[in-house]
């Protein structure tokens, strides 16, 4: 079975700015998978190149087995791309600019009733024969998801699908993409909302500077990282014994990460034979954010 | 609503690998279509009341063919001036519109290839500058007697020119990144050369350089080549026009599918 998509050695230049320097990514088919990293990072830039709205500078990709490139009819029917950007057809209304969509690629009238399923997946089934531009932005931005699926793609990638959406419409686009996902739709998704990444997806990568830093799956990512906080005010240093577990030092507080909950009893009796009285306790759980600070934020901070 | 759709009777019979680039030429055709206030009417309008006003003043003054008045010399000149600037403003108009609100992206994502994206935006420009121009013709029927004499170098250089400005306009949208850009290239190329071709005027009726410059003009061949159709005179063969007027399309046509397969603008 041919990868959903297959990313090797990608790399663009804008001028001498380097975008992306050297992404290698595989995604398999039914993967819900999402590309986190700060604005500026390369996220878009790589979507525009999986759409083919950009040329690589080096390196190749394939989508379902198909290159972009040298094979670009198949491999855009098998992709379907919601832009960031509110973007419309002033002239039509959602139904026919659905249709016109699926249209482009080669599907005609047998293809209407997945047209009507997703307008009904997407709560868009009132203002089917509303004109796009008397559309409200959130309705402008559930047809504008729509549009990426006239086609039935197998691959969709949602770039950044929920900025400035309300949490209801969030809510209904992801049970719609879910169920899309659970139907064999491979979801690729960018986003500033890491709850979301990590509620949904299986699988994270995070760009930095045009490159992947972290890739693996969310729970590994999630592990790796520290599937604990210990934050701890002290009256008194913290002993030597402890100092390899120090993530954070802030006047007497102290934030210790943990790779499992029994830790914290070691840690405890540590504090007692050392006579370090501890004044105030909390433990957290670690969430994608503190993984993407940690990656992506503090050494960006170094570099400044 | 069939009416909207003057295609839905072949939208069941198009095959598969065709249906894409009938999908986007029934697209543009709508979309001028649905404005047809603005896109077809205003048009014939203005060309009637430049035929009312200029044939009024200077039917008594000018004489350019025996045995053809002036106000009938007008109307191939006219029709020819409409259809070539409807047929760039389809094209033009559209593309610039989709890359300003950003919804050409939609197009770019699909499976269309340049071909079939020029020929569809080609089609539904000629047909838009071609309604233009027969609507003004059979109006201007209750005003004046208009011979017919080579039907067949009419439709022949209707089709030429309507397909030149319809590539013409392909090439600007692609070309221009804002509207004025584009209201710059329509007011200081495709104006001029379109009112100094002899729309109103014979060419023989200009001093020597005049005429020559003149004969530089493209879209002076287009005019001529379409007015000998109709009277079967003209300023020069009809088959020079046919000769200049089909290169400048292949030549254009060439360049617009290079700009397209590069990618500029579009895919940069």
């Amino acid at each position: 079975m041919a990868a959903a998509i297959e990313i090797t050695g990608i790399t663009k230049c804008f001028g001498t700015f380097e975008a992306l320097r050297g992404i290698d990514l595989h995604i398999e088919q039914g993967e819900f998978f999402a590309l986190l990293g700060p604005n500026g990072a390369g996220k878009s830039t790589l979507i525009n190149l999986l759409a083919g709205l950009l040329q690589p500078t080096s390196g190749s990709i394939r989508i379902m087995g198909h290159d972009v490139q040298t094979d670009y009819q198949q491999a855009r029917r098998a992709l379907g791309v919601v832009p960031q950007e509110l973007v419309f057809d002033p002239f039509f209304n959602v139904r026919e600019m659905l249709r016109f969509q699926a249209g482009y690629f080669g599907l005609g009238p047998e293809n209407d009733a997945w047209v009507d399923e997703v307008i009904e997946g997407l709560g868009l089934t009132d203002k089917a024969y509303t004109n796009m531009r008397k559309l409200s932005g959130g309705m402008k931005r559930r047809a504008l998801i729509a549009q990426a699926l006239a086609h039935k793609p197998p691959v969709i990638v949602l770039d950044e699908p929920t900025a400035g959406v309300d949490v209801e419409l969030r809510q209904m686009l992801w049970t719609f993409i879910q169920k899309l996902n659970q139907q064999g739709h491979t979801i690729i998704l960018t986003t500033h909302y890491l709850e979301e990444a990590e509620t949904l997806c299986e699988r994270v990568a995070m760009m930095k500077q045009g490159k992947i830093v972290a890739l693996d799956t969310t729970r590994a990512l999630l592990k790796s990282h520290a599937a604990k906080q210990l934050s701890l005010k002290l009256a008194g240093i913290l002993p030597n014994q402890l100092q390899s577990l120090l993530k954070q030092q802030n006047g007497d507080e102290f934030v210790l990460a943990l790779s499992e909950l029994s830790q914290v009893e070691t840690v405890l009796s540590t504090l007692r034979e050392a006579n370090v009285v501890v004044q105030d306790m909390q433990l957290q759980e670690v969430d994608l954010e503190d993984v993407f600070l940690n990656l992506v934020g503090n050494q960006k901070g170094a570099q400044a | 609503m069939k009416w909207l759709n003057p295609f839905f009777w072949l939208d069941d019979k198009v095959s598969p690998q065709r249906r894409g680039m009938y999908t986007l030429f029934k697209k543009e055709l709508l979309r001028f279509w649905r404005v047809a206030f603005q896109t077809i009417a205003s048009p014939i309008l203005t060309a009637l009341l430049y035929l009312l006003i200029f044939s009024h003043v200077l039917e008594s003054h000018v004489k350019v063919y025996d045995q053809v008045s002036y106000t009938a010399f007008l109307v191939p000149g006219l029709m020819m001036m409409s259809l070539l600037q409807n047929a760039f403003a389809n094209s033009s108009s559209s593309l610039i519109q989709s890359k300003v609100m950003g919804n050409i992206v939609f197009l770019l994502l699909t499976p269309l290839t340049i071909l079939e994206f020029f020929v569809a935006f080609l089609a539904a420009s000629m047909i838009r500058g071609l309604l233009v121009g027969l609507s003004i013709y059979l109006v201007a029927l209750f005003f004046v007697d208009v011979p017919t004499q080579h039907p067949w170098w009419i439709i022949t250089f209707a089709l030429c020119g309507s397909a030149l400005l319809g590539t013409f306009g392909v090439i600007a949208g692609i070309w221009a990144d804002k509207f004025d850009q584009m209201a710059a290239f329509q007011n200081f190329v495709i104006m001029p050369l379109t009112f100094l071709s002899g729309v109103f005027y014979s060419i023989h009726s200009l001093p020597p350089f005049w005429q020559a410059v003149s004969q530089l003009n493209p879209f002076f061949y287009m005019i001529d080549g379409f007015r000998y159709g109709f009277f079967g005179q003209g300023d020069v063969s009809p088959w020079l026009s046919l000769a200049v007027v089909g290169g400048f399309l292949l030549a254009l046509a060439w360049l617009c599918l290079k700009m397209l397969k590069s990618g500029y603008k579009l895919r940069s």
